[in-house]
């Protein structure tokens, strides 16, 4: 598995022809191996931006590459073996179990009729192993928690060997011990990653580059400490923020208010 | 697990061809059977009016009772999947409606120009239209996801519907009756000559299905998901409507409208045999068509020698399992 070369390119998405852009012209880039935080106000256009990395909504105007192929010149299998996600929709009630979902990862990597060889198995077993989910394997999909079901989301996403990993809010939903195991995951993986998270600490924790947005626009992209400042937080969210070196770790802290 | 349901299945069928209004013997009946297939094997003790009952009667019943249950447990399975709503059901998505307005049209306005067959054939043709408006209605309305595609069904199957009261409302209220056993279900019309189209239909169209097995796994995961695991989730979703109305309508042709076989049986094959969709398709199709024989075997015994329509049974099983599975699920 190795890690991928994301750039985007003046993306932008509008729903229709004579409708106005929900995701205004944007540029980034993530080197191979690196992570980068998504963050912004509910209907920044997060989702939307993820979504054209992970191939579900086609951009209307500019480009995304992988190590330098325009993903959407791709066809959707093959793009499938560049870009991996982890999204918050989970199985229903169909009882797959865990073994059944992670090796739902190789669908792209086999065609129609061919059955799971030996070489599909082992990547199976190896993502399994690497989150961590052997003794669940048998389990049915329903039954497990929260956490176990997002390390089962991200052993499937591991199988389909990507270059790129996108996630969106991985750590919604989970308690204070699973969601550091989730990002402590998410730096340990060696993929490029590209993450949405609410929490601003711990994207400027976890992440290498910070891409602020705000009602389609973006805000800044850059170094956490750059684009994560009082001023540019406090504007973007119409809040009061304020940045506080915390006294024994000494890490820096945001920290919100309502303005007066 | 395979083995024993096909032992099962074809002890079903046996007992589905010995039991009735005139009761042959186990032995009896897979001596005729021999017989037919390898004829002189077995030196005939029986009557030629009992060879005609085993053969000519109750055989083709028993398979087309095969035929139709499997096929609407293997349709009700996929929809299930790729709706990713356990209570999609083949007569959800308006096909069967269709199907009625094709039958009540002939049975209570045309009459039946071609002979028997024309039921089946209008039938037939009314589910296809009837697909053909669903699918219609969801590009109008832009609903390719996978409740509005639901939604669409149900609204063409009401639509439908009220056109086939508005049939029956201005029809001949003596043949009523034959409208409302078709519309309950019955095999009473089966026949050698015509097992081959639903045979046909259900072995081209279930085999698809069945390769088609992993993209119904991955849909259960959500449309998001599928779509990151490269598959074309909005044609695919389509083209599984299509076969599912296909078989649906050929067997709607044929033995009326049996309620709950296609949304019951899958939930409890993915008991026995689990989620994957490799295994719940072959297992829903074999349970399936041992579910139908039994049903079928009950109604034509338990108002001996009337038979009540199929779809009672089904229907009283059907409801009554699903307040356990409501239970179940609760705790």
């Amino acid at each position: 598995m190795s890690a991928g070369h994301l750039v985007a390119k003046d993306v932008c998405w509008r729903p229709g022809k004579n409708q106005p852009c929900l995701l205004h012209p944007v540029s980034f880039e993530v080197y191979p191996g690196r992570v980068l935080g998504v963050v912004g106000p509910n209907g920044a256009g997060k989702s939307t931006l993820l979504r054209m990395i992970y191939h579900y909504q086609k951009p209307t105007s500019g480009q995304i590459t992988v190590d330098g192929q325009d993903l959407w010149g791709l066809s959707a299998k093959v793009a499938a073996r560049k870009v991996a996600a982890v999204l918050q929709e989970q199985p229903g009630a169909f009882g797959l179990s865990v073994r059944e979902i992670v090796a739902l990862g190789r669908t792209p990597h086999r065609s129609g009729l061919s059955s799971e060889g030996a070489k599909d198995a082992e990547i199976i077993d190896v993502a399994i192993q690497r989150m961590q989910l052997e003794a669940l394997v048998a389990r049915n999909f329903d039954t497990l928690s929260g956490g176990e079901r997002q390390r089962v989301m991200v052993a499937r996403a591991l199988t389909q060997q990507p270059q790129v990993l996108v996630m969106d809010e991985p750590t919604n939903h989970l308690d204070i011990r699973h969601q550091l195991e989730i990002l402590s995951l998410i730096r340990s993986l060696g993929l490029t990653i590209v993450v949405s998270l609410h929490d601003l600490n711990m994207a400027a924790d976890v992440c290498d580059a910070i891409l602020l947005l705000k009602d389609g626009h973006c805000q800044g992209f850059g170094s956490a400490d750059d684009v994560l400042s009082e001023q540019l937080v406090s504007d973007t969210f119409s809040v009061t923020a304020q940045r506080q070196m915390l006294s024994v770790s000494q890490n820096q802290h945001l920290t919100f208010h309502l303005p007066s | 697990m395979i083995g024993a349901g096909v032992l099962l299945l074809l002890f079903s069928i046996s007992i589905a061809i010995s039991v009735g209004a005139v009761s042959v013997p186990l032995h009896t009946v897979w001596s005729i059977l021999i017989n037919q297939v390898a004829p002189g094997t077995i030196e005939q003790d029986w009557s030629k009016g009992r060879e005609a009952i085993v053969w000519d009667i109750r055989f083709p019943r028993a398979l087309l009772a095969c035929l139709v249950g499997a096929g609407l447990a293997i349709v009700g399975g996929s929809l299930q999947a790729v709706t990713r709503n356990p209570l999609a059901d083949p007569h959800l998505l308006g096909i069967s409606s269709g199907a009625a307005f094709g039958a009540i049209l002939v049975l209570m306005h045309t009459g039946m120009f071609w002979g028997l067959i024309t039921v089946p054939l209008f039938a037939f043709g009314g589910a296809l239209a009837a697909t053909l408006l669903v699918l219609a209605v969801s590009q109008f309305a832009s609903a390719t996801s996978a409740d509005r595609l639901i939604l669409a069904g149900v609204a063409v199957s009401f639509i439908v519907m009220s056109l086939a009261n508005v049939l029956i409302f201005l029809g001949d209220p003596r043949a009523t009756h034959t409208v409302v056993f078709w519309m309950l279900g019955g095999l009473g019309l089966a026949q050698w000559s015509h097992l081959v189209f639903p045979l046909a239909v259900l072995t081209i169209c279930g085999a698809y299905i069945w390769l088609n097995a992993r993209k119904l796994n991955a849909m259960t995961v959500g449309d998001e998901t599928a779509v990151t695991l490269g598959i074309p989730v909005a044609r695919f979703r389509l083209i599984i409507f299509v076969v599912g109305a296909l078989i649906t309508g050929v067997m709607v042709a044929f033995s009326g409208m049996i309620g709950f076989v296609g949304l019951m049986v899958p939930h409890i094959v993915r008991m026995l045999v689990g989620g994957d969709y490799a295994r719940v398709i072959p297992a829903s199709a074999l349970f399936g068509a041992i579910y139908l024989l039994w049903s079928d075997i009950i109604a034509r015994t338990i108002m001996a020698p009337e038979d009540m329509p199929i779809g009672i049974v089904t229907g009283l099983i059907g409801g009554m399992f699903f307040v356990w599975l409501l239970r179940r699920r609760a705790r």
